[in-house]
C-alpha cells in the first residue's frame, strides 16, 4: 500500500515496466561482445544500463534498483554466466541471455560490430517471441 | 540522520517525501529530510529508478513508494 493510493507519474523516473540492462563484460571476447550488446540495446531504447559491478561491490542503489524494477535483463558471454548470478545472489531472478548458447563460441569469435548487431537483433527477437526462437 | 528522497520531483518523489516527514515526527528521530533532485547525484547512489530514499547514504528502497511503517523501521533501526 503506497498508503492506498495508486500515484500516476508522468516524469518518466519509475515505472512498472523499467528495464535494466546488465551485461557481464568479461574478459574473453563474448565478455567484450556482451558489453558492447547491452550498449546496443540502451541505444535503441531497449532499457536503461546500469552496472553490475555496483551489485557485486554491495552498493544499495544498484542493489534496490534491481529489486525496484520487475524486467532486468542479464547479457553474459558464456555458460558461467556471472551476471545472471550476480543477480540471483541478490534475490533478483533476471532474463537471461547467454551467448554461447546463441551460437557464439568463446575464445574465437571476432568482436566485429556484425556480430554485435546480430546478436542484438537475435535478443530482441526472443524479447518479442520468446517461445518461438 | 540524514534522510534523502532521491527523484525529479513527480508525484511519487513527493509522497515519498511527505512520508519520510510523517516518519520522522511518528518516531520522534533526529532527522533531517531532504530532496534530492539532481539526476547526476542520484546516479551517483546508483539509483536507476525512482523514487528512492536514503538514510545516512544507504539506499533503502528504489522504484517505488515505500510504506510509511517500513521508514518507520529504519529509521529505528538506525537511531
Amino acid at each position: 500500500m503506497d498508503n492506498g493510493r495508486k500515484i500516476n507519474c508522468s516524469c518518466g523516473c519509475s515505472k512498472e515496466n523499467t528495464v535494466l540492462l546488465y551485461s557481464c563484460s568479461g574478459a574473453a571476447d563474448v565478455g567484450e561482445i556482451a558489453d558492447r550488446i547491452v550498449r546496443k540495446l540502451r541505444q535503441d531504447g531497449i532499457g536503461k544500463m546500469t552496472c553490475l559491478a555496483g551489485i557485486g561491490a554491495d552498493l544499495t542503489g544498484f542493489i534496490e534498483s534491481a529489486k525496484g524494477t520487475n524486467q532486468n535483463i542479464t547479457i553474459d558471454g558464456c555458460q558461467v554466466a556471472c551476471a545472471k548470478k550476480t543477480l540471483e545472489r541478490i534475490g533478483v531472478t533476471p532474463i537471461s541471455y547467454i551467448l554461447t548458447d546463441m551460437g557464439l563460441t568463446k575464445g574465437i569469435t571476432p568482436v566485429s560490430d556484425e556480430i554485435i548487431l546480430e546478436m542484438s537483433e537475435k535478443i530482441k527477437q526472443k524479447r518479442l517471441n520468446p517461445v518461438a526462437s | 540522520m540524514i534522510i534523502e528522497v532521491l527523484g525529479p520531483g513527480c508525484p511519487k518523489c513527493t509522497k515519498t517525501y511527505e512520508l519520510a516527514r510523517q516518519a520522522v515526527t511518528n518516531t520522534g528521530a533526529d532527522a533531517e529530510v531532504t530532496k534530492i533532485t539532481d539526476l547526476q547525484t542520484i546516479t551517483n547512489y546508483g539509483v536507476m529508478i525512482t523514487p528512492a530514499l536514503a538514510i545516512n547514504g544507504e539506499v533503502k528502497i528504489a522504484g517505488r513508494i515505500p510504506k510509511l511503517e517500513d521508514i518507520q523501521k529504519w529509521i529505528m533501526e538506525e537511531k
